[in-house]
């Protein structure tokens, strides 16, 4: 029998799904090898589990999603979480440190049919997971390598390298050295393909923190290349801005 | 030869089926990527280098090769960033890669880059086993250097012997006599294969006036390095392996890795398997690593090196001083890319002499008691 996949949403933008969708060369193929059990943004049929892989694509906001994790945990082999939003939050994330009903108040004219946690959090606080894929969306090449490793048994290849080395292996001119341009590569973990840097912007930080990052030392720099507070604090406050590194820097800059 | 003979020695060496690469500016930087007239190259052009920044500027005069150093060295020539090293099916039968080491003429490697060859050739060869890659690489290459006559502010290459004046490793040298409206260049064949081409290049024979202005201009360029490695580093970090300044330094290292990425010499790497959806195809491949990843010091039940402090104490003590025990020579030719193109500006020759004054501090108030 196949191995089983399935996909879940939780609060995201698709973007992470999409990017298996985009897998055109490789989908027909992927489709042969594993039966495609659950995965609602390609097709309605759904299996009931247990599942072999399941691919969780989103952060916890409300208390249905606090249950339904649960629920997939238990029906999953193995459990990656795919993307910003389920690693570290997203960027609906900036509303942790914030006063949420204020918010609520300020978007919606009867804010009090919103039914959402005050935070928005990743998979891995609510319950164990297998492997991550980071990234805004994640990269296809590290999906397919995932999904192809983990059929085999084998780790998948994920490197926990800086974006810097991306910079590098690519031969990309540093745009924080030879233009002054504020980069978070050499505190966000790589994998993108170097994307930014490769057309002279700064990274964003979509990888999230790269392990053992000295974001401190980095804002210094950043101010030292003449960026402000504000503008500091809004380069650790992207789509990764819940995740713990970086929303500690940004704390360090807040008010 | 007079300065436009630079295009008879691209138009000579590309008639002999090599491509030429040189210094070509690029994203507000210096690249080495291929040339097809020495137009292309940067002239006038110098870097405004100091830890952490480089900027390409005008400079004072008209030189070809007054700049320094591209971003990267030899080294992707010779070591890529990413191969493909061999596939293999259900057969299990590993097929090599061919290396497609097509003939590449390099005009303009600054001494401490042919000094940074050199170190690669003793790692990769200097063993029992040899890279049979690396050499199928390094013997398509064509050095022409040239000697430098201005440095960056970045280079030490006197403090560590390896320039500004190559002695050998070249085919051809050249140094750039500017003096006034005249504008030559001495030629030095160091190869057979560089003496052919030098009988081709149009000019006359080097009179002793230009040989001394030459030797004058690499003494000046020394003089004029404002920074240098101190003395005796290699028994220095032996004594200090355990010293607080590499926790100091671990406070502004970001453990980035750009440092090893840029040396000329690091030729640290590591071996990836892929393999197709069905398991049917697999490929190992080959790509520079670092001692400044985590994964790099991964044994079995964790990696060795998870402080900042001790990857940065693992990359300088492995430069200056356990190079030495490893291949006999330095890991470190004073090139300076590292203090240029670390993003936070961090300086091994700074880090370097911290730790000697600290030691001349113990001893000075040793002397007192
Ligand atoms: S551009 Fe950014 S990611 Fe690239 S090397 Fe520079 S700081 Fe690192
Ligand atoms: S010394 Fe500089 S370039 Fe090297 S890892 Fe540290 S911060 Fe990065
Ligand atoms: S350690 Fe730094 S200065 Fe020395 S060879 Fe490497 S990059 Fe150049
Ligand atoms: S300094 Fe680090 S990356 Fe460079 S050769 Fe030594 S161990 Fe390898």
């Amino acid at each position: 029998m196949k191995p089983t996949l399935a996909v879940w949403k939780f609060s995201s933008c698709d973007g992470c799904q999409l990017t298996l969708l985009d897998c055109e060369d490789e989908l027909l193929e992927l489709a042969e090898t594993v039966t495609i059990a659950h995965f609602l943004e390609a097709t309605r049929s759904r299996q009931p589990g247990p599942y072999d892989i399941s691919l969780v694509e989103g952060s916890v906001t409300t208390a249905g999603e606090v249950e339904r994790i649960r629920q997939i945990r238990r029906d999953s082999r193995l459990l990656v979480t795919i993307g910003a939003c389920a690693t570290a939050g997203g960027v609906q994330a900036l509303r942790n440190a914030r006063d949420h009903a204020a918010f609520k108040a300020a978007v919606y004219p009867s804010p009090q049919f919103i039914d959402a946690l005050d935070t928005s959090t990743p998979i891995a606080d609510h319950v164990p997971v297998d492997f991550e894929l980071r990234g805004c969306p994640i990269d296809k090449r590290q999906l397919l390598e995932t999904i192809t490793a983990l059929l085999k048994g084998r780790k998948p290849v994920l490197p926990d390298y800086s974006q810097c080395v991306e910079c590098k292996l690519a031969g990309t001119v540093c745009v924080m050295v030879a233009h002054a341009t504020p980069c978070m590569g050499p505190v966000t973990q790589g994998g993108c393909g170097n994307l930014c840097p490769r057309v002279g912007r700064g990274c964003y930080g979509c990888f999230g923190p790269k392990e053992n990052a000295n974001t401190e030392m980095l804002a210094a720099e950043f101010a030292a290349l003449g960026a402000d507070r504000r503008t500091i604090r809004d380069l650790f406050g992207n789509v990764t801005a819940g995740a713990p590194a970086f929303a500690a820097e940004r704390a360090r800059h807040d008010g | 030869m007079p300065a436009q003979g630079l295009d008879d020695l691209i138009g000579l060496l590309s008639s002999r089926g090599y491509e030429v690469w040189g210094a070509r500016e690029r994203d507000d930087a210096l690249g080495l990527m291929p040339i097809e007239t020495a137009a292309e190259l940067p002239r006038g052009r110098v870097e405004a280098a100091e830890a952490g920044r480089v900027r390409l500027v005008e400079g004072p005069r008209d030189a070809v090769f007054d700049h320094t150093l591209p971003m990267h060295g030899l080294k992707r020539l010779v070591h890529p960033a990413e191969e493909k090293l061999y596939a293999t099916g259900p057969d299990l039968v590993a097929r090599d890669e061919a290396v497609a080491a097509n003939p590449v003429a390099v005009l303009g490697v600054r001494p401490c880059d042919l000094a940074a060859l050199e170190t690669l050739t003793q790692v990769f060869e200097g063993g029992p086993y040899s890279d049979t890659r690396y050499r199928q690489r390094r013997d398509a290459l064509f050095l022409v250097a040239v000697n430098c006559m201005r440095p960056a502010a970045t280079c030490f290459c006197a403090s560590m012997h390896t320039g500004p004046r190559a002695e050998a490793g070249f085919d051809l040298s050249l140094d750039e006599l500017l003096d006034g409206d005249r504008h030559v260049f001495l030629v030095t064949a160091g190869s057979a294969r560089g003496r052919e081409i030098l009988a081709e290049l149009p000019g006359e024979a080097a009179c002793a006036a230009d040989l001394d202005a030459a030797e004058a201009g690499s003494r000046a360029c020394a003089a004029a390095q404002q920074r240098r490695m101190v003395e005796g580093v290699e028994g220095l970090l032996k004594r200090n392996l355990e010293h607080p300044h590499w926790s100091e330094v671990a406070e502004r290292c970001l453990s980035c890795a750009n440092c090893t990425m840029v040396c000329p010499t690091c030729f640290c790497n590591t071996l990836e398997d892929r393999s197709s959806l069905d398991g049917a195809e697999a490929e190992r491949w080959r790509r520079w690593d670092s001692c400044f990843t985590l994964d790099f010091s991964y044994l079995h039940g964790g990696a060795v090196r998870r402080e900042t402090a001790s990857r940065y104490r693992q990359w300088m003590t492995h430069k200056l001083s356990h190079w030495h025990d490893q291949f006999g020579m330095s890991g470190c030719v004073g090139c300076g890319r590292c203090i240029g193109w670390c993003p936070v500006g961090i300086d091994i020759t700074a880090e370097a002499a911290a730790i000697a004054a600290s030691e001349q501090g113990q001893t000075r108030s040793g002397d007192e008691t």
